[in-house]
């Protein structure tokens, strides 16, 4: 198999006591989707800040194309292509739905800090900014406040942003939780068009065991901040290690559920 | 044309435009329209508080930063342009000079105050500025010898710009084109010249990262924005402009002295008149800070006409006396806060502004 894209290496983190991450080592390749499943309080959303830079990591490395970016911040991770939609809706609330996007696109410009140009000259900005806002059928609200959005429209909206950074790596962390049933199908056909690149590296949090099923090539498995199981979907689903940390074991005491 | 010049970024509100209109084309024919030094200097102290307000906007407005410091970069400006011409003579050189120092002073301690507490949270840089601001004023009034202490200093200005001077013999509309008038005009010019670059700046691409940056600095950095430079960058901008409004301040005041630039009853006037006017428009600084000052000069006398008027009723009259004008001032700032809490521009466009 081709070198890996991002790649963690016995990654660590620890809140006082509490290792919440724990000496997770893991490679993602171009072209797979890699779901990362686990119980609620497994340490998916943290590993996920661990790799994206929102927390630091206690202990062990992450890797960008074989160079260690432990140490970059998070802005410096989006420019090196790291793109993460967030769990918890993370927009800029009195801002327009538009302006959402098009700040994203202007963040992947070479000309973001420019102080003399007007920002409506760059039509190409905002032409772009309107094409990832089709993708998720939110073109309609563009001038909306994001705040005025609903629920699933700041799901898409979150999305639309990610996708306007055209990052290498997209992390996407339960896109669908908190949906309506007909919004689901527009991110999943998203994330299905993407797959399509080829070329992508994308990792997705979720909980939907269909959803999972439908689009991972590969399966993560955390539980209780360790990884349990690694590989071909139908055959983790099936291994005993992801029974147990979702279900509990079978006998004596329960496994902690956080 | 018209959108070039004003950066795209329209009042969009008819009542806003005409007031806009006639605040500047006030300010433009008082000198003229006006008799008497009491409307000019009102018109003047308008003009380069419109620049320190606009410029305040930048941070607290449109960067979401609260700073306690703006009066003090003010000071640096005015105290620049003031004891250059104080120390080495009353030409136009010096005043470049003066306002250089005060550029390079203001924006060296702008990026130190910046790049240590930019990157904590928003309280600590609060705190920071008003420390490093009270320590500046403590300072300037200290180093008696230099600064002229609590009494400031006062100063001559290029024969161009004295009242004495006269650029012909004759009136225009039957008003002697002094040297006030020129210095006057020079204020103008430049208050005009610096608010249309505020508009530029935060109607650029620049500009949108600093509302990104107040609305949520978290997401602003996971799009790769870094923070940290956009609030330092931001800082440094707007200490400029107020340096600016502190030269030309000191130029019309042929003063400058600790109440008049660098006390912290200025700080709470700038903060009052960006609230005021309506925080992140730009527009609300200019409608702003007029209003404040009209109010600050102008209720007295009118407070003085309706204590005449009372007379004869018992309390009113003395509650409406003169010496009261601070009292009233206030209930009026309670009161506009409270029905306009997005600032009269927020009232004039339709709350749902974006």
């Amino acid at each position: 198999m081709s070198a890996p894209v991002l790649e963690t290496r016995d990654l660590t983190i620890r809140f006082g006591g509490h290792v919440a991450v724990d000496g997770v080592s893991c490679a993602f390749h171009s072209g797979t989707l890699t779901a990362i499943v686990g119980p609620n309080g497994a340490g998916k959303t943290t590993y996920f800040n661990i790799m994206s830079g929102q927390l630091p990591a206690s202990s062990g490395s992450v890797l960008l194309d074989g160079e260690d970016i432990t140490r970059v911040g998070v802005s410096g991770r989006a420019q090196l292509g790291i793109g993460r939609a967030f769990q918890i809706t993370n927009l800029f609330p009195h801002l327009t739905v538009h302006e959402n996007v098009r700040l994203a696109v202007q963040a992947k410009s070479g000309h973001a800090a420019n102080l003399w140009t007007r920002w409506s000259s760059h039509t190409a900005w905002i032409e772009r900014a309107e094409h990832y806002l089709e993708e998720v059928n939110l073109a309609g609200q563009r001038n909306a406040l994001a705040a005025s959005l609903s629920h699933g429209g700041k799901r898409r909206l979150e999305v639309a942003i990610m996708m306007a950074l055209e990052p290498h790596v997209f992390m996407f962390d339960e896109p669908t939780a908190g949906m309506s049933v007909d919004e689901v199908p527009v991110i999943l056909d998203l994330i299905h068009r993407l797959k399509g690149h080829g070329d992508k590296t994308i990792l997705l949090v979720e909980h939907k065991m269909d959803v999972v099923r439908s689009l991972a090539d590969r399966i993560v498995v955390l539980h209780n901040g360790r990884l349990v199981a690694d590989g071909d979907p139908a055959a983790v689903i099936a291994s005993p290690a992801v029974q147990e940390a979702y279900l509990g074991r079978p006998a004596g005491k329960a496994a902690a559920h956080g | 044309m018209l959108g070039a010049i004003l950066s795209g970024d329209f009042p969009r509100s008819r009542v806003l435009t005409v007031v806009l209109l006639a605040i500047f084309v006030g300010l433009a024919i008082t000198p003229f329209a006006i008799p008497g030094a009491a409307a000019i200097n009102t018109a003047a102290k308008i003009c380069y508080f419109i620049v320190l307000v606009v410029s305040y906007d930048l941070l607290l407005g449109y960067t979401g930063i609260v700073s306690f410091a703006h009066a003090m970069f003010f000071g640096i400006g005015g105290y620049g342009v003031g004891l250059s011409l104080y120390a080495l003579g009353p030409t136009w050189p010096v005043i470049l000079l003066g306002l250089a120092i005060g550029l390079v002073v203001a924006i060296v301690l702008a990026l130190l105050i910046g790049l240590l507490s930019l990157r904590v949270k928003a309280i600590f840089f609060a705190m920071i500025t008003l420390a490093v601001a009270s320590a500046f004023a403590i300072l300037a009034t200290q180093f008696n010898e230099f600064t002229g202490g609590e009494d400031g200093r006062s100063f001559r200005v290029p024969e161009m710009l004295r009242p004495g001077y006269r650029l012909f013999d004759g009136e225009v509309f039957g008003t002697a084109i002094t040297g006030r008038l020129l210095t006057y005009y020079l204020v103008f010019v430049s208050a005009v010249l610096l608010f249309l670059v505020a508009l530029r700046i935060v109607n650029s691409p620049f500009g949108r990262v600093l509302q990104a940056i107040r609305e949520n600095p978290m997401r602003a950095e996971a799009l790769g924005y870094r923070v940290v430079y956009y609030r330092t960058m931001a800082n440094c901008l707007a200490a400029a402009m107020a340096v600016c409004a502190g030269a030309m301040s000191a130029l019309w005041l042929r003063y400058t002295g600790p109440d008049t630039t660098l006390s912290f009853a200025i700080m709470l006037d700038i903060l009052l008149m960006v609230v005021i006017g309506g925080m992140g428009t730009m527009y609300g600084a200019v409608v702003g800070a007029t209003l404040f000052i009209v109010a600050q000069n102008y209720l007295q006398r009118l407070m003085g006409i309706a204590a005449a008027a009372t007379e004869g009723i018992p309390i009113l009259p003395k509650l409406l006396h003169p010496d009261r004008w601070l009292l009233f001032l206030g209930v009026l700032f309670v009161l506009s806060v409270y029905f306009f809490p997005t600032g009269i521009i927020g009232k004039l466009r339709g709350s749902n502004k974006a």
